[in-house]
């Protein structure tokens, strides 16, 4: 883990941006039922980073396997893949600063083409693809890049209301520098009708960040022949520069 | 106009959803064969100096009912109070001990463990020392956006009673909700209160 220096520059430590709360979806959505008991009722303490928050923990290139970002072929059979339109994931994690985030850890989970999730929990009658596992993983490098193959996943229902839909989409879990970046959230396909009917997209108040979040067909990326590719950046919380703060002792 | 200034903004949130097991803790749900091991599966070895120690989390709703679909992860300092990470200035930390640790919450009791030691004092901006603390960060279907939070340890009063954060909390009879009960057997206890009379304080930090 951490023994491991990035790769970066300069060592940066200043605490984070404070998060905009406004931007992100509050904790009670009435429109996605079960926040309605899971949601914190009281207000938050408010506190800028102490080191517990400033530090976090970082991933080598060591944790990855050859295959860890390959879904269609990382649980298939020997000479065999997963079912579904071939597609490319890549693009950069930023900060706020618009600075690529070196050795950012990036775990990424979705359904199969049908929309089914491998998940004993999982109801939905689509098929099982016997050769999708449905999760994956990368590290971005120096610049902050990434990319991933994988097949585009199904839409499913889900029971919220009679009839809810969730759009094709793959879920993203982010590390960045610093604990305070820890990030998870959802990367959606452009030109899905379902986007914008989707209870768990609308509990992002405003639009422009919902946009953010769809993913842009890149005909100059694709494979020709092989798959299509979507850009999709993610951009987490910037870090303040120490230039007038104080030190702490024996900095 | 003023020049702009050019500010990217953070990626909002979406809530981890039920199937959260499958990217972060894919043995755990029985998709075996992707990774060896669950990342986060154990911070200690042989090796670890310092007082070991386990924490049961659980993770309760409104109802008072535990979520048995949540993912929690811990991210603490050593012994010495130093971070396994590399933007940690103040020296180097005991390199057999991760600091990070992540699980699923139990599909039927709702609890998760962690094995660890306990966490040195580190210092916040001022120079005061913090009471001993892990953080915990939590995830699940229904909630929006990660929680983050602290817990605390009972047998700490003296320092608990000067840290900077708990002394920050305005409502005193709240400060209990991030400080663990010590069980007969050594171990510790954490609930969380999404909700009610108990909720626990969480932090915009
Ligand atoms: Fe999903």
């Amino acid at each position: 883990m951490g023994a491991e220096r990035l790769p970066n520059h300069k060592l940066e430590t200043g605490a984070f941006f404070q998060r905009d709360r406004a931007w992100h979806a509050p904790a009670l959505t009435p429109g996605y039922k079960t926040s309605v008991l899971r949601s914190p009722q009281k207000a938050l303490l408010s506190l800028d980073n102490s080191l517990s928050e400033i530090n976090g923990p970082v991933f080598g290139h060591h944790v990855l396997g050859e295959l860890d970002n390959d879904l269609i072929h990382n649980f298939a059979r020997a000479g065999e893949s997963a079912v579904g339109p071939r597609i490319v994931v890549y693009g950069r994690v930023l900060d706020e600063r618009g600075k690529g985030v070196s050795g950012a850890l990036l775990e990424f989970w979705q359904a199969n083409a049908g929309g089914r999730y491998r998940h004993k929990k999982e109801g939905y009658l689509a098929a099982l693809d016997p050769n999708f596992g449905g999760c994956g993983r990368t590290i971005t490098d120096e610049e902050g890049n990434y990319a991933f193959r994988t097949i585009k996943p199904g839409p499913y229902p889900w029971p919220n209301g009679v009839n809810d839909w969730r759009p094709a989409h793959i879920h993203f879990s982010v590390f960045g520098h610093g604990f305070a970046q820890r990030l998870i959230t959802q990367m959606y396909f452009e030109g899905d009708p379902l986007i914008w009917r989707c209870p768990i997209v609308n509990t992002i108040p405003d639009k422009a960040a919902v946009e953010t979040l769809i993913a842009t067909l890149d005909m100059q990326a694709t494979i020709p022949m092989d798959a299509c590719a979507y850009k999709f950046d993610i951009v987490l919380r910037g870090r303040r520069s120490s230039l007038f703060e104080n030190r702490l002792e024996g900095n | 106009m003023a020049q702009p200034l050019d500010r990217l903004k953070e990626s909002p949130s979406q809530t981890a959803g039920p199937y959260v097991h499958i990217g972060l803790t894919p043995n755990f749900c029985g998709i075996e064969g992707v990774y060896a091991e669950d990342l986060g599966a154990s911070m200690v070895n042989d090796r670890t100096r310092g007082e070991r120690i386990t924490v049961h989390a659980r993770i309760f709703d409104g109802t008072g009912t535990p979520l048995r679909d949540a993912l929690v992860e811990i991210w603490q300092a050593d012994a010495e109070g130093l971070y396994n990470s590399p933007t940690e200035m103040r020296g180097t930390s005991d390199p057999n001990f991760t600091g990070w640790g992540r699980k699923a919450t139990d599909m039927e009791s709702g609890e998760c463990v962690f094995d660890t030691v306990k966490p040195g004092r580190v210092p916040f901006k001022d120079g005061r020392r913090m009471a001993p603390h892990i953080t915990f960060w939590i995830v699940a279907r229904g909630i929006n956006i990660g929680l983050h939070t602290r817990m605390y340890f009972p047998e700490e009063e003296k320092a608990n009673a000067e840290d900077p954060i708990l002394t920050r909390i305005e409502h005193k009879a709240r400060v209990s909700t991030l400080i663990a009960e010590r069980a007969d057997d050594g171990t510790y206890v954490f609930d969380i209160h999404l909700q009610g009379e108990k909720e626990t304080v969480f932090f915009d930090i």
